[in-house]
C-alpha cells in the first residue's frame, strides 16, 4: 500500500489515479498509523513553502514523516513536497525544512538572466548526474514536467538529475531511503509514470 | 531546456467537443475524454478543456468529464469556462485540474486573480483574454467573444499578471477560424510586457503557422489549436517532428 500524505496542501486526485493507472493501490491519509505502516510515503505539495511547513508541523504529520524515513521506508518528496526535505527555505523569509536532505531551497530568478520567465513552467529534459533506482525505466534526456520559482541547491551530493533553465537546476535527489522530484511525475506522460513504477518497485 | 508546447484546446458544450469559426456556428467532433486520451498519446504537452457556454448562461462545467479525463491522462489539465469565484477554482481542481483559466469572471472581478493566485499559488492562474481590433487598439471581449467590454487588452495583461495570474492565454478573435496564422503583431507585444509564459491561440491552420509562431516569436511557450487538430488537419506528432527540424526545442 501506498500513503500519499494529505496534509492540506494541493491536489491529489492526479496522484493517486496516476499509481492507479500503473497498477497500485495509493490511499490519501492524514492518519499516521497508515502512513508508518505503508510500504511506500509520497509526501506531495503546491503553495508556499511556509504555509506547506506550517500545516505539516500543525497536522502533526511533521513526526511521521520523519519516522517513516527512520523506519526505512521508500518515501518520495514531489515539487514542494521535495523542497520540504531540505534543511532551509528562502521563499518570502527564512524558513526550516525537515532537514533530512543537506541543502537549501532558493529562487531560480536569483541564479538564472532575467530572459528566462518565472516560474519554470512546462517540458524539461533530465540530465542525470548519478544512477538511481527511480530512472530504472527511463533514460537520459527524457522530458517531464515541472512548475516551480524556487530550486534546491547545495545539494550536490545528493542530486540524482538536474535539468537547464539558464542554470542546471537541481531535478531530483536521492539519499538512502528518501527521494525527491522537482518535477510532477503524476503530470510527466509516460515517462512520469515509469517513474512512480520504479519507485513502487524499491 | 524547456520546450515549446503544443496544447489542443478542447472546447466542451453539453457534454461534447465543439468548434466554431469565429465563435459561432458551432458543430460536434468528438467525445472529450477520448479526444484527450488520443492527444495525450500522440505527443500533446498539455489539454485545456473550455466550457465555452458557461460565461454566457452560467452553465456549470461537466465535472465528471474532467474527472473521467484525469484519471486516464497525466499530463497537465487547463479548465476554463464559467470561473467566476474561488469555489469555482476548488470545484476543478477537486476534478484533477491543474490549472484554472479565467476570462469573464475575472473581467468582472479583478480580485478574483488575486484570491485564486494567494490560494492555489501564481502557477495555478491562468488569465485568458479575448482580444480583437477596435478602432485600431486592442481590445478585451468577455463572453465568448460577443461583448466589447472596451477595456485596452495589453493594460488588462499585465494587470492581470500583477493580482497574479502565472500564465497569458492570448485568443485573438481577428485571426481564430480563419485559419491563416497566429496574430504575431498582438503576440509579440504581449511577450515584450510580460515576464510569464504566454500561450498563443487563435489562427493556426498549418503546420507552418506553428513555425512562423515559434521563429518570429521566440519568447512565446506555446501553442494552442482546437479544430485543426480535431479535425486532423495537423497531427500533432508531425508538426513536433517538423519543430524539431527546425531547431524549435521540442518534446518528442
Amino acid at each position: 500500500m501506498i500513503a500519499i500524505i494529505n496534509y492540506g496542501v494541493g491536489n491529489l486526485f492526479s496522484l493517486t489515479s496516476s499509481f492507479k493507472a500503473i497498477g497500485y493501490e495509493a490511499i490519501v491519509t492524514s492518519n499516521k498509523d497508515e502512513i508508518l505502516s505503508a510500504d511506500h510515503v509520497v509526501l506531495p505539495g503546491v503553495g508556499a513553502f511556509k504555509d506547506a511547513k506550517d500545516k505539516l508541523r500543525d497536522s502533526g504529520l511533521e513526526d511521521a514523516v520523519k519516522e517513516v524515513v527512520k523506519k526505512g521506508t521508500p518515501i518520495l518528496g514531489i515539487c514542494l513536497g521535495m523542497q520540504l526535505l531540505f534543511d532551509k527555505s528562502y521563499e518570502f523569509g527564512e524558513h526550516e525544512g525537515l532537514g533530512l536532505i543537506k541543502g537549501k531551497v532558493i529562487p531560480i530568478g536569483d541564479i538564472v538572466s532575467k530572459d528566462y520567465k518565472i516560474p519554470q513552467i512546462g517540458w524539461n529534459a533530465l540530465a542525470f548526474k548519478k544512477k538511481s533506482k527511480l530512472f530504472k525505466y527511463i533514460k537520459n534526456g527524457d522530458y517531464v514536467y515541472f512548475v516551480h520559482s524556487y530550486f534546491a541547491s547545495e545539494c550536490e551530493e545528493s542530486t540524482t538529475s538536474t535539468c537547464e533553465y539558464g542554470a542546471s537546476l537541481t531535478a531530483s535527489v536521492e539519499k538512502d531511503n528518501v527521494y525527491g522530484c522537482q518535477f510532477h511525475p503524476e503530470k510527466s506522460g509516460d515517462v512520469g509514470l515509469k517513474i512512480l513504477k520504479a519507485f513502487c518497485e524499491l | 531546456m524547456i520546450t515549446k508546447r503544443i496544447i489542443p484546446c478542447l472546447d466542451v458544450r453539453d457534454g461534447r467537443v465543439v468548434k466554431g469559426v469565429n465563435f459561432k456556428g458551432l458543430n460536434d467532433v468528438d467525445s472529450p475524454v477520448a479526444l484527450a486520451e488520443y492527444y495525450s498519446s500522440c505527443g500533446a504537452d498539455e489539454l485545456v478543456f473550455y466550457d465555452i457556454t458557461a460565461s454566457s448562461d452560467g452553465r456549470k462545467l461537466f465535472t465528471d468529464i474532467l474527472t473521467e479525463t484525469a484519471k486516464k491522462v497525466f499530463i497537465p489539465l487547463t479548465v476554463g469556462g464559467g470561473i467566476n469565484t474561488v469555489e469555482d477554482f476548488d470545484r476543478v481542481l477537486k476534478c484533477g485540474a491543474d490549472k484554472v483559466s479565467v476570462n469573464s469572471g475575472a473581467i468582472r472581478n479583478p480580485n478574483l486573480i488575486k484570491e485564486a493566485s494567494e490560494l492555489y499559488g501564481s502557477q495555478c492562474v491562468v488569465l485568458s483574454v479575448d482580444i480583437k481590433r477596435v478602432d485600431e487598439e486592442f481590445h478585451v471581449f468577455a463572453k465568448g467573444g460577443r461583448e466589447d467590454t472596451g477595456i485596452e487588452a495589453l493594460s488588462w495583461i499585465k494587470r492581470g499578471v500583477e493580482l497574479g495570474a502565472g500564465e497569458i492565454v492570448v485568443n485573438s478573435i481577428d485571426t481564430d477560424g480563419v485559419k491563416k496564422g497566429f496574430d504575431i503583431e498582438l503576440l509579440k507585444k504581449v511577450c515584450e510586457l510580460v515576464n510569464v509564459p504566454v500561450i498563443a491561440s487563435g489562427g493556426a491552420g498549418s503546420i507552418d503557422d506553428f513555425i512562423e509562431l515559434f521563429k518570429k516569436i521566440p519568447a512565446i511557450d506555446a501553442g494552442l489549436a482546437a479544430s485543426i487538430f480535431h479535425f486532423k488537419e495537423v497531427e500533432i506528432m508531425d508538426l513536433k517532428k517538423r519543430m524539431k527540424e527546425e531547431n524549435i526545442e521540442v518534446r518528442l
